[in-house]
């Protein structure tokens, strides 16, 4: 490790414990130097006095909070712990011998032992800070060999502190991109002023999710870059977002994005690792979490940048921000900005639950509360960390145009600029919030965000009267977080912590002046604000716990890193801390199916839910959490209530029989105990008979009334399964707990009455003995996987049609034509498929109706060709005629669309009939009476026809021909029998009447 | 069904410049005995139309308009009777739909005083018998009945097939009792891009988590599910979750997200 990073520590903290003169031997802790062993019998008692004297001043004054960081101190003095040797800078200093006065001026640390010893001097002090560290860097410390060998005491504490703690620490920031799904009511047509706006926001939707898949896909190749692939794809985008309204839209679309996929889900437990989901879940959640601990040990960068880093857009935020600073439109950040700054008021004025105060004896349950404060951490966290990552951008997109990489300027530009940039007013009224903040005290809420937006402000702003002033509000706060004073209704530890780790950050970054921390004293007076204002605020509640604190103050995670390369560099005795790191296989593991289809089924309800509006899924988990309390409020009143009444029947017999008065209390306990305990399996399976029962009504109530059935049954046995799971959780780890808390009060109470009524005997309700305590058994919400359906393709199309015409226009082979039982084949397809109409849409009707007219021209103009003996190419004229009855047939009754028939008399069709030799009018001129006979066509229509036909150009004969057709068919009159009038037709006077040419 | 990469590069082995006619067809059919007729029109068609599309830009350019054209009417002076247009598409390796559409575009350009609209020239190719000229009717009409792949009644014809899908679909969500809201619905409801179906309570087949489902009733091979990937499936994503592409053949190699599957 290069020293860069400790060097800047050492210049930075060394205004504090005022060491390290130019010219003394500085500790080093470069890696590949041997670390010299550190022995406190080598301190002298001298220096001893001096640096116990040193660290004691040291200590108090990180106990007031007069150093700007906290933990940028810790870093200084674990550094001192770990460092390897001594290094002589320049001259080296004579070692004064033993008995040598020390002077003021000699150098405090003369080597390596008297780092360590400064270093366990001043942890010892700091215990209470260090052990709400997270539990890996409380490993460390307890198994620090130089800690045990300089103060056995504080190891043995830092190791109760280990064992004790519950702080695992995972930072593996959880990211799988989502789009944001669309919700008809701020989505929809009715929610643009055009359609032209409608669509071009369609469209940006889809090059906003192109933009950002193809970020996802290459930002980690070496040498691609954001604004030569996307840049100007973006700004072609944001081109066509000409209405306001437009912009407003793609806003919301932008930072809803933003919020999905930058935000840690907290507890999500789906995907987190970039690989296949079906593939991890078969891992099964053990495995899981090792793998994701293993990923986080590979992929977490080192060093984020010290213990004080500037801020950065880790991970997604960098897609953000390039696509902010991409776009480069002024409209999109005004836009930004104001909804940015509409959702932070949101969420800062949201009410987080407060616990209730205790309504009966029942709530005042430790565990249940303990449950209760899990959902409201994580609520808390939810809206904490959305609102930095809105304030960070909000403040991004504000000071952007102030901020560039050039120094801050000189003190003559400064005033010029000063006077510019003060009447400018504030994008968000920051100082009024923090005020607020301050006064209902949910400064733990609005002082992190407040850090972030500030964060990213210009080395101007703070120099500001209206932010000056903001400073000193922050400054005045951090003064007033005295870690060691815990008052009754103060502010919790952690929440304290959080908050001095975030501001002593502030404190640090570049853009805030250095002196600022020193010179601000007492400027807030003026806007002091009743911090001590009475009332519980969320400060006092316990909302922040490690997790929270490392995810938003990753730098604290630098302590633990120190330590960790400490062990790896002294190798050969860190015994178990470099673990190797066992292979493991997804292959075999096939045969844990349920566990699969359990994941699959959290999938299913986390993607039902995605679908559906979010009322929906708040409206489950709300019914799921009350029915689950209900539930265990239930089974207390119910049968933990029972059991004590038996408890104290049992213990009424104990006492009237002989021999027993005398019993020890903690015995007779004891022995209800086991008696009774057994009966608490039976809690299990009423719960989740209770929560079968309860969840449902309460979903369905709670739920609009439209509704679809399949949502709400879903919604129901979703809200079911998540009841029963959080009773089930928490009945099973406390019940045994829980009723030998009320036997043990009511044995308590009977022992001081002695002797409770006989009549509590009589009504108890017989509780048969549970056979054994199953588990909470998985139910499924959802319907089960489908098996794919099947279907056989029974296309009923035109295709065959297209066929016989395509035959019958030619050109076709020698061999090619259709034989007469296709044809009554395919009209007997088509009559089916008319009456059956399950797959008609009414295009395709009207095309079939079309070929259909088609065909029957090609009928009467004899151009089917046949398949059979070379002589006979032609149809039979009696079959031309059955079909073109069929054909009668299928127009009249079958088709529901217009059939266009006067395409049977189209110029087109005409010339099919003069192209044949011989020609024959006989099929035509049957086909025209019949449509008339059947009312398919009226003779007006026919006579329009013929007559507008005769107008188009035809050779000679056949205009002869027509002339004759026409008037043929004007002087049959209407004839009641089309049966007679064929025959007479057809057979005498074919030949007569039609010339054959 | 399922068509293994292997089966179905040889099938489009086959297809390499072949007029899209119904003899192709029939010869591809005793080729491959084994598959469907309706499965072998598939692939060509969609074979087809990408060798179209590669194509397309040649035969329009002004010069190559005006050969045809003169062919064309070279070829009816010798013999109208004869399938001029649809030799001259066959030989031109084109499709013979869109060759008697620039021919028809360019013989209206010559007798008409404006120049003629889009909707007009369709609905000539629609109805040929509105064709001003009876020999060029004829020759229309014999292009687009011989054309398996391009023109009004394959177009028709696809448009049925789809519709078909949609309806034997819908008809297995009932039967499965999947709650579902359809195209119509959606749009009601003001929804910018609609698939066939949206699932109301989301379901899992072969363990990926399918909201919507889209019927292509159509081959399912590499290229179109790219093209469908990027014109409507990411669409769909954009919007809300993974999809159920449904086709009705498709090849057994590995797509990109969303999982395409067997319907």
């Amino acid at each position: 490790m290069a020293s860069p990073p400790g060097a800047e520590v050492c210049k930075r903290s060394g205004r504090c414990s005022g060491r390290s003169a130019s010219g003394s031997p500085l500790p080093d802790r470069t890696g590949h130097l041997a670390a010299e062993p550190a022995d406190p019998a080598r301190v002298s008692s001298r220096q001893r006095q001096r640096l116990r004297l040193v660290a004691l001043v040291y200590s108090a004054v990180m106990a007031e909070n007069l150093v700007p960081n906290l933990f940028l101190e810790l870093y200084f003095v674990l550094q001192l712990l770990t460092a390897r040797r001594m290094v002589a800078t320049g001259d080296s200093h004579p070692d004064p011998g033993p008995g040598a006065p020390d002077s003021v001026g000699s150098p405090l640390f003369r080597n390596v032992h008297d780092c360590v010893f400064f270093a366990v001097q001043v942890l010892e002090r700091q215990l209470q800070v260090l052990s709400y560290l997270d539990k890996g860097t409380l490993k460390l410390l307890a198994e620090n060999e130089r800690l045990l060998c300089f103060s056995p005491a504080l190891q043995s504490r830092l190791r109760a502190a280990y064992e004790g703690s519950v702080a695992k620490v995972s930072l593996a920031m959880p990211h799988s991109a989502q789009a944001v799904s669309f919700q008809p009511e701020t989505d929809n047509r009715a929610n643009f002023s055009s359609d032209r706006a409608f669509h071009t926001f369609k469209k940006q939707r889809d090059v906003f999710y192109e933009v950002l898949r193809e970020w996802e896909d290459h930002h980690e190749e070496p040498g691609w870059d954001f604004e030569k692939g996307l840049g100007s794809r973006i700004r072609a985008m944001m081109g066509q977002l000409s209405a306001a309204c437009s912009h407003s839209h793609f806003v919301r679309l932008f930072q809803k994005q933003l919020l999905q996929m930058c935000q840690d889900p907290g507890g999500a437990a789906g995907v987190v690792l970039g690989e296949a989901p079906d593939v991890l879940s078969m891992l099964g959640a053990d495995k899981l979490g090792r793998l994701r601990r293993l990923q986080e040990r590979l992929l977490a960068p080192q060093s984020s940048g010290g213990p004080c880093p500037p801020p950065t857009f880790p991970g997604c935020q960098g897609f953000f921000r390039d696509f902010i600073l991409s776009a480069s439109s002024f409209q999109f950040n005004q836009h930004l900005m104001d909804s940015l700054s509409l959702k932070i008021q949101e969420l800062n004025g949201l009410t987080l639950p407060q616990p209730e105060p205790s309504e009966d004896e029942g709530e005042s349950d430790v565990d249940w509360q303990v449950r209760q404060n899990g959902g409201e951490r994580r609520q808390f966290a939810v809206v904490m960390l959305s609102l930095r990552l809105l304030a960070k951008f909000l403040g991004f997109v504000a000071f952007l145009p102030y901020r560039g990489p050039e120094p801050p300027p000189t003190r003559e530009l400064q005033d010029s600029i000063l006077a510019l940039r003060s009447q400018v007013p504030p994008v968000l009224d920051v100082r009024a919030l923090l005020q607020q903040g301050l006064q209902a005290r949910r400064a733990v809420l609005t002082v992190p965000w407040l850090v972030e937006f500030l964060s990213l402000a210009d080395h101007i702003v703070p120099l500001l009267d209206y932010y000056r002033s903001i400073f000193g509000l922050l400054l005045h706060l951090h003064r007033s977080l005295v870690l060691s004073e815990e008052s009754e209704g103060g502010m919790c530890f952690l929440n304290k912590l959080l908050l001095l780790a975030v501001l002593g950050w502030l404190f640090q970054i570049p853009t805030v002046p250095e002196d600022l921390f020193f010179l601000e004293e007492g400027q807030a007076d003026g806007l002091e604000v009743d911090i001590e204002a009475s009332g519980r605020g969320l400060d006092s509640v316990p909302v922040v716990d490690q997790h929270l604190l490392y995810t938003c103050c990753p730098y604290i995670g630098e302590l633990r890193k120190l330590l960790a390369s400490w062990v790896s560099g002294s190798s050969g005795r860190s015994g178990g801390f470099v673990r190797k790191i066992t292979p493991t296989t997804t292959t075999g593991l096939g045969a844990r199916l349920p566990q699969t289809i359990q994941g699959l089924q959290a999938q299913l309800a986390q993607a039902f839910f995605h679908n559906q509006p979010p009322s929906l899924r708040r409206t489950v988990e709300f019914v799921a959490e009350r029915i689950g309390s209900n539930c265990v409020k239930h089974i207390k009143a119910t049968l933990v209530a029972d059991l004590v009444c038996q408890a104290e029947s049992l213990l009424q017999e104990q006492l009237v029989s002989p021999g027993q008065k005398e019993g020890d209390p903690a015995q007779l306990l004891e022995s209800l105990c086991s008696q009774l305990c057994p009966h608490g399996a039976q809690a299990l399976s009423q719960a989740r008979e209770f929560c079968q029962k309860k969840s449902p009504g309460a979903v369905r109530a709670l739920l609009p009334e439209e509704t679809p059935a399949a949502v709400l049954s879903s919604a129901e046995n979703i809200a079911v399964g998540l009841a029963t799971e959080k009773a089930c959780t928490w009945l099973s780890a406390n019940i045994t707990a829980l009723i030998r808390r009320e036997v043990k009060a009511a044995v308590s109470r009977a022992l001081r009455v002695q002797g409770p009524e006989p009549a509590a005997r009589g009504e108890r309700r017989g509780c048969s003995r549970a056979s054994s305590l199953a588990v909470c058994a998985a139910i499924s919400p959802l319907p089960q996987p489908q098996p794919q359906p099947q279907h056989d393709s029974s296309s009923l199309c035109s295709c065959p049609h297209q066929d016989v015409l395509a035959l019958a226009a030619g050109p076709r082979d020698p061999e090619e034509g259709v034989s007469p039982e296709h044809v009554e084949q395919l009209l007997g397809q088509l009559s089916q498929m008319l009456q059956c109409r399950q797959y008609l849409c009414p295009p395709a009707e009207q095309h079939l109706a079309k070929c259909s007219v088609e065909l029957a021209s090609l009928l009467v103009a004899d151009q089917v060709p046949v398949l059979g003996p070379p002589a006979q190419h032609q149809l039979e004229r009696g079959q031309a005629r059955r079909f073109l009855n069929m054909l009668l047939s299928l127009w009249k009754d079958d088709f529901q669309v217009p059939v266009p028939l006067q395409l049977l008399l189209s110029p087109r069709n005409m010339g099919l009939l003069a192209a044949t030799r011989p020609r024959q009018w006989d099929l035509l001129l049957f086909l025209l009476r019949e449509l008339v006979e059947q009312g398919l066509m009226g003779r007006a229509q026919i006579e329009a026809c013929l007559g507008s036909l005769r107008e188009a150009q035809w050779p000679e004969d056949i205009s002869k021909e027509l002339a004759t057709l026409f008037s043929l068919f004007l002087a049959e009159p209407h004839i009641p029998e089309p049966q007679l009038r064929a025959r007479e037709l057809v057979q005498p006077n074919r030949g007569t009447v039609l010339a054959q040419s | 069904m399922i068509l293994t990469k292997a089966q179905y590069e040889e099938i489009a082995q086959c297809l390499v410049s072949v007029p899209p006619t119904r003899q192709s067809l029939r010869k591809l059919k005793q080729r491959f005995p084994s598959q469907s007729q309706a499965t072998l029109l598939s692939i060509f068609s969609q074979e087809y139309q990408k060798h179209i599309k590669r194509t397309h830009a040649k035969h329009h350019t002004s010069e190559a308009i005006e050969t045809y054209y003169q062919r064309y009417l070279s070829g009816v002076v010798k013999d109208g009777a004869a399938p001029v247009l649809l030799e001259l598409a066959n030989e031109m390796d084109y499709a013979p739909s869109l060759m008697a559409r620039i021919i028809l575009e360019r013989f209206l350009q010559e007798h008409e005083e404006t120049p003629p609209s889009k909707s007009v020239i369709n609905s000539m190719l629609r109805d040929p018998s509105q064709i001003p000229d009876g020999v060029l009717a004829n020759q229309v009409y014999q292009c687009i009945v011989n054309d398996c792949c391009y023109g009004p009644l394959v177009d028709c014809i696809k448009h049925a097939i789809g519709h078909e899908h949609e309806v034997l679909l819908r008809d297995l969500l009932l039967e499965k009792n999947l709650s579902f809201l359809d195209e119509d619905q959606l749009r009601a409801k003001g929804y910018d891009k609609t698939p066939d179906f949206i699932l109301q309570v989301p379901v899992a087949v072969e363990g990926h988590i399918i909201h919507w489902i889209e019927s292509k009733a159509s081959f399912g091979d590499e290229c179109s599910h790219h093209a469908y990937l990027h014109d409507q499936f990411w669409s769909y994503w954009n919007r809300s979750l993974p999809l159920q592409a449904t086709y009705d053949t498709i090849t057994t190699s590995k797509y990109p997200s969303p999982s395409s599957l067997l319907s």
